[in-house]
């Protein structure tokens, strides 16, 4: 059957695996035939991920119980790896989120290392060791908030999404050496754990869903879709941009 | 724990309102300038001065500076 969407016969690494965006990024990708390599850093959490990916099509998964934040944890992460035809880069946090004025060092090196670092060692590294095969896709899970929105109290998660995106362009272009394709996806407020900050109250956000043409947040699955159609061969000619998944926000402002 | 210090922390959050105008029962969310911002603001000091992680909802059920002072002090 004609399908340039399909993820058949691919195999395909799905970092921040075990939560949000990654979680339905990896569900997604086996559903569409994809070989998994699920990694979080929660054990029992990634183990139910990894227990819910499709295996209809007698695709082989695999997890890997990794803290992409630590060194150690990117060298493990790589050490266990198949060859690649497709990198999800998930991993984020807004832990340590606040205004500028309140804003200490260890703050901004932990949002820094998770959003930014953690993602660019592991394309590089991932990269030097020629674990990407030719004509691979990896796409980074960015934000349109540092890129397109700006909202006070998240100068540091802006920031090392807009930095992420940034590095993404260099990557397309270095990368493309090996006819591999970079992009990223900027997803606005999605119903995740991440978004769930004590610091917003339920009216807060409901206030703030009003602020989307499609008067809701999205959902998981609908940015993990977007990532999917990045690593298939249907956006073969897509590289070194972004794709908005905002239901309209940036829009709108 | 004094109302006075607490009161004196909140006024150095607002840029144009007198830190003379606040008291224990200043209606802080009806003053011109209240924003998101200083919620947050608001958040971000009791975390770094008091350890107390207020959440949304205490500034939300909170009408006066004595109101949030009240939950500081109970979760303190």
């Amino acid at each position: 059957m004609y399908n340039p969407f399909s993820l058949n016969g691919k195999t395909i690494l799905v970092t921040g695996g075990s939560s949000g965006i990654g979680r339905a990024t990896a569900i997604e990708c086996g559903k569409l035939g994809a070989n998994v390599v699920v990694t979080g850093r929660n054990p029992e959490r990634l183990k139910g991920v990894f227990d819910e990916l499709d295996t209809s099509a007698a695709q082989r998964h695999q997890m890997v119980v990794a803290d992409l934040a630590t060194t150690d944890g990117i060298d493990c992460l790589t050490a266990a790896l198949p060859n690649l035809d497709g990198l999800s880069s998930n991993a984020g946090t807004i832990v340590g989120n606040k205004p500028i004025r309140f804003l200490n060092e260890m703050d901004i090196q932990s949002i820094m290392q998770t959003n930014t670092f953690a993602h660019v060692l592991l394309a590089k590294l991932l990269f030097k060791k020629k674990l990407l095969n030719k004509g691979a896709s990896c796409v980074f899970t960015v934000s349109i908030g540092g890129t397109l929105s700006h909202v006070p109290g998240s100068s540091i998660y802006g920031m090392s999404k807009a930095a992420l995106d940034s590095f993404v362009k260099y990557a397309a272009i270095e990368f493309s050496a090996r006819g591999i394709r970079c992009n990223s996806v900027c997803p606005g407020m999605i119903d995740t754990p991440l978004v769930n900050s004590p610091t917003l109250t339920d009216e807060d956000m409901a206030i703030d869903a009003q602020k989307y043409l499609l008067k809701r947040y999205g959902k998981p699955e609908e940015v993990a879709r977007t990532a999917a159609f990045l690593l298939s061969d249907a956006s073969s000619f897509i590289t070194g941009t972004s794709i908005v998944v905002d239901g309209g926000y940036t829009v709108n402002h | 724990m004094e109302i006075q210090d607490f009161i004196a922390s909140i006024a150095e959050l607002f840029e144009d309102t007198d830190a003379n105008d606040l008291t224990a029962d200043t209606r802080f969310k009806e003053l011109a300038e209240w924003s998101s911002l200083i919620a947050l603001s608001i958040i971000a000091m009791v975390d770094e001065e008091y350890d107390v992680a207020l959440k949304g909802d205490d500034i939300r059920k909170s009408n006066t500076i004595q109101d949030l002072f009240n939950i500081v002090k109970e979760n303190a």
